[in-house]
């Protein structure tokens, strides 16, 4: 068989690649997105003691550090049996939220984003974030870039530290929050709220008024009904940072509702001998390989997914926006990958929202943000919704909190099953025989997995490139059918 | 099997005003004593940096020996508790890291105490004989042929089409 | 710089064992990653840009005028891409903590792979794994080969693999100092070749805490103790790692009452930042009973590789645990105590 390798895949967070195979009749018989990369989190923190965990696991994303932190400090509350006090909940959540919003941003503006508002098929040099610029103009390139700013301002402030924050503790957090740091953090927030809005705005009018992208959107080659899965909070509405997972079919129907520390009921994690990551799937349905529908438990736990397994959106602007985007995409739950990025932009204003509510939270500059554990530590979980999924971590130690045990199902590693579907699905669609392999034929496979902003999203992009590129096609014996190339020195 | 028995490479680090002295009367009192340890003359055991301890395991010495006046008898009045708490402290790291119990040991000796000195030295070569040359350097070579490896990458590179993204 | 079509050099940023963090502190330099973009062509930056390996591989030797490389050398596939880009390269830096020092990826160095591909493949309790498959570096699939890299048993850093020109210390760098040292690399204003772009002294330079003397008769886990605000943490029994940190960070941990992890590398003229520490801690420890002494170290630092080493063991002159193939082998995880 032939094949063609994308290596590596780009503007993602993490390394990958995606091997095609093509039969003798030129259409696609597999593809494999494989990650040749793993550390051994899970082993070598073993020995490490509990409260290191916040610090070090932060460092199993760059992009997300802050939401490895929240997990693995909620775990050491659970670990050492103790309930923080309301105004270190209420920090947490709104600290969480102010990274959401940045996060999101930068993937709309500058992964994801590009395909969308310039089209897939752009040329590669303004398929990026200049490109963006160029055709919003300045004035919009500065509120992204203030967004940003902004965002990892206040994480800096709040949490110690713009990337890697330095904050969480058992029992709480290590620093309260002033009444001058209140005031900004509203103040911003409340731009932040416009911000999302304008970018909703923005999504309608580049994306949504295109006839030719609403095509691409609701094409069948990018459609998987697969199970959902999220947090909810007591009424069954989105909630980031703490909740009851909750988990639905193909049909809209809920599966499941338990609460973090039932996790190993409901989630096995498969392995394959072509990638270091593993694919976790729904225990009670089983593992059926990858495959769509009800009897296979492969499971999508994206931000669509979150607002497929929920019921609405606490705030009301996101609610308003939510009720549009089901009316428009013809109910519940949407199938359709590219709509993630929608989806994304609604828990963008969701976060942006929640973020003002809490900072005017009279709790909020509470003194007691910190409670001392008393309770031999033994073991516990912790989970939030990670920009990209569900994200567990779940430690055991020794009565001094050593760690002797670890087990971590990260965001992106829920969807691992579904994002190897999606990028074959979209290949056997776009690749058929007779069909000339161009440059942004691929581009579009790849928006496949864009859509999840995989693993550990990268900031933003920058330039143009006038990127070299050679395809070169090659039957089974090895001899050269096809070549071609560009903007190669 | 006869092999070579093994000579343990044993680096000792010698406080000038007890210790080093210790060694200099085992010499002329004609005390025998192993002869695997090189001795380093130091001011002071508090000199005695832990990364000198590290350094010598890292680069083939398969024990390290640290020897000082008795507490209480430094010539610079306090330094070597302050060698005493570090000590502790390193062989705490030492033993998580995997590094066996008898490579590295301290010693006190007065000026007056060839014969102690002698002893410890030969008790300690024995000790690390029967543990066996340390090799520390051996710990981090990869069993697998990394040429071979980097030259199969750069086979599959050659041969797989490439796509633009 | 080269001269390219445009008059611009050639930029090239490559991530190995890292995390991404690196890529968003470049990115924290906001706007002036325009001016970046005026100065240079990026040509290989898989994050954000469509390059492809390839097409490094057909430039020519030294046509990049610099590559900052971030990430720490644990596969085959990394260490090819750290001689392809050294020799590529006219400048290359070693950025960030992973490269420079091994940084998180350097404690699997108190492990090995058999640990951790039996822990992540076999033992976790939600991996369900009947037929006992693991990840290959060949396998052959119904439609054809598929391939992954060698997996090995240390991390090393970027200067155990190749020889670095510079490098940038942080977990990840600071925007300031990114933007300094840039500026710096631009203007040919560097120390000698193989130096530290940074400070040449330690957090506690730049933390605002008040110091006194330190007497220290127990260590405390942040978790036992809610520290005043406003004096030194270490002399709070706190165990802070700024003493033999180097300074650039601006001492932000402290601010927000959390002591210092050591995540900017070891300070200007120390080899091995665990053994300085181990100095620096003794010192102060006030006690000269031998079992007070054991006991205040036993129950105050019960992971000394992790205290210590959090940032830098594949960096440090053991650089692991000592390695055996055994699967209970977690030397770095027995830290025992009597």
């Amino acid at each position: 068989m032939k094949r063609i390798s994308i290596d590596p895949i780009t503007r993602l967070e993490g390394h990958g690649k995606i091997d095609i195979f093509l039969d003798d009749q030129g259409e696609v018989a597999n593809a494999y997105l494989q990650v040749p990369e793993l550390r051994g989190f899970e082993q070598f923190c073993v020995g490490r003691l509990a409260e290191d965990m916040p610090n070090i696991t932060n460092r199993i994303c760059g992009v997300c550090p802050e939401a490895h932190h929240m997990a693995s400090t909620k775990a050491l509350d659970a670990l050492f049996h103790i309930d923080p006090p309301p105004t270190a909940k209420k920090l947490r959540e709104m600290f969480y939220s102010i990274f959401y919003a940045t996060d999101h941003t930068t993937h709309f503006y500058a992964l994801g984003g590009p395909d969308f508002v310039m089209g897939p098929d752009a040329p590669v040099a303004e398929r990026n974030i200049l490109g963006i610029i160029k055709k919003v103009g300045m004035d919009i390139a500065g509120k992204v870039l203030k967004m940003r700013h902004d965002g990892h301002y206040l994480i800096k402030k709040i949490g110690g530290r713009p990337v890697h924050p330095n904050w969480g503790l058992p029992g709480g957090v290590s620093k309260g929050l002033s009444k001058e740091l209140r005031e900004e953090v509203e103040a911003r927030g409340r731009e932040a709220i416009e911000f999302a809005q304008f970018s909703i705005q923005l999504f309608n009018d580049i994306v949504l008024g295109n006839t030719d992208y609403v095509n691409l959107i609701t094409n069948d080659a990018y459609i998987h009904r697969t199970y959902n899965m999220g947090t909810v909070d007591e009424n069954n509405h989105v909630n980031f940072y703490d909740g009851m997972i909750r988990v639905v079919g193909p049909d809209g129907k809920e599966h499941a509702k338990y609460e973090y520390k039932d996790y190993l009921d409901y989630v096995a994690e498969h392995v394959e001998p072509w990638s270091y990551l593993k694919f976790p799937y729904l225990k009670k349905i089983g593992w059926k390989g990858f495959v769509d529908g009800e009897e296979s438990g492969v499971y999508k736990a994206t931000p669509l997914s979150r607002l497929n397994a929920a019921d609405g959106m606490a705030t009301p602007l996101a609610q308003e926006e939510y009720e549009r985007m089901y009316e428009t995409l013809g109910g519940k739950p949407v199938d359709h990958t590219l709509a993630t990025h929608w989806a994304r932009l609604i828990e963008l204003l969701y976060a942006t929202e929640r973020w003002v509510e809490l900072a005017t939270d009279p709790e909020i500059t509470g003194e007691t943000y910190r409670l001392l554990p008393t309770e031999t530590p033994d073991e516990g979980v912790g989970c939030v919704e990670a920009p990209r999924g569900t994200l567990t971590h779940h430690y055991w130690s020794d009565e001094r909190g050593v760690l002797t045990k670890v087990n971590l199902i990260v965001g992106t590693t829920n969807n691992n099953a579904a994002i190897n579907m999606s990028v074959k699905k979209a290949a056997q669609g776009l690749i058929k025989k007779g069909v000339e392999i161009k440059e942004g034929l691929l581009n579009t496979i790849e928006m496949a997995y864009r859509a999840y902003d995989p693993c550990m999203a990268c900031a933003t992009h920058t330039l143009p490139g006038q990127m070299p590129l050679e395809v070169t096609i090659r039957d089974s014996e090895g001899e050269i059918l096809e070549q071609r190339t560009q903007n190669l020195d | 099997m006869a092999d070579e028995r093994f000579e343990p490479k044993i680096v000792a680090f010698l406080c000038n005003w007890c210790s080093y002295r210790a060694a200099d009367l085992a010499g002329t009192a004609r005390i025998t004593y192993e002869p695997n340890v090189r001795m380093l003359r130091v001011m002071c055991s508090g000199r005695v940096d832990p990364q000198f301890v590290l350094k010598a395991l890292s680069l083939g010495a398969d024990g390290v020996m640290i020897a000082g006046c008795h507490p209480g008898e430094c010539h610079y009045l306090e330094q070597n508790y302050k060698t005493m708490r570090r000590f502790a402290m390193l062989k705490h790291t030492l033993k998580a890291l995997g590094v066996e119990d008898a490579r590295v040991r301290l010693q006190w000796a007065s000026a007056a105490e060839g014969t102690r000195l002698a002893n410890a030295i030969n008790e300690m070569v024995e000790q690390v004989r029967a543990l066996g040359p340390l090799n520390w350097k051996d710990n981090w070579v990869e069993e697998e042929d990394i040429d071979a490896a980097l030259d199969r990458l750069v086979e599959e590179h050659a041969e797989a089409m490439e796509v633009p993204a | 710089m080269s001269e390219a079509t445009n008059g611009k050099g050639k930029l090239a940023l490559y991530w190995a064992a890292s995390c991404g963090g690196c890529e968003i502190a470049v990115l924290g330099i906001d706007e002036k990653v325009l001016d970046v973009a005026a100065a240079f062509d990026i040509v290989f930056w898989p994050c954000v840009v469509d390059g492809k390996v390839r097409s490094i591989e057909k430039m020519e030797d030294k046509s990049i005028d610099l590559c900052l490389f971030n990430g720490a050398i644990r596969t085959s596939e990394q260490e090819y891409m750290a001689h392809l880009l050294r020799q590529k390269s006219k400048t290359l830096v070693a950025f960030g903590s992973c490269a420079q020092e091994g940084c998180i990826p350097g404690l699997a160095n108190a492990t090995n792979r058999d640990a951790i591909f039996k822990t992540a493949y076999f033992d976790t309790p939600s991996t369900d794994n009947p037929n006992g498959v693991v990840p290959l570096t060949e396998y052959e699939a119904e439609e054809g080969m598929l391939y992954l890299p060698y997996f090995y048993n240390t991390v090393k850093t970027l200067g155990q693999t190749v020889d670095v020109d510079y490098y940038i210390p942080g977990c990840p760098p600071e925007a300031d100092d990114i933007w300094d040292a840039l500026v710096a690399i631009l203007e040919g204003n560097l120390p000698p070749r193989g130096s530290v772009i940074g400070k040449h002294s330690t957090v506690c330079d730049q933390c605002d805490m008040i110091k006194t003397e330190k007497k220290i008769k127990e260590f405390k886990r942040t978790w036992e103790v809610i520290p005043d605000g406003e004096t030194c943490l270490l002399e709070q029994g706190i165990l802070c790692m700024g003493l033999a940190t180097r300074a650039g960070c601006g001492g932000m941990c402290p601010k927000v009452n959390s002591p210092c992890i050591g995540c900017h590398g070891p300070n200007e003229g120390v080899e091995d930042i665990g053994a300085r520490m181990i100095t620096a801690l003794s010192s102060v420890i006030d006690s000269d009973d031998p079992e007070e002494i054991e006991r205040i170290i036993q129950e105050g630092i019960p992971d000394p590789v992790g205290s210590f080493y959090k940032f830098n063991l594949a960096g440090s002159m053991l650089r692991r645990s000592a390695f055996t193939s055994d699967e209970g082998a977690q030397a770095g995880a027995e830290a025992e105590t009597a």
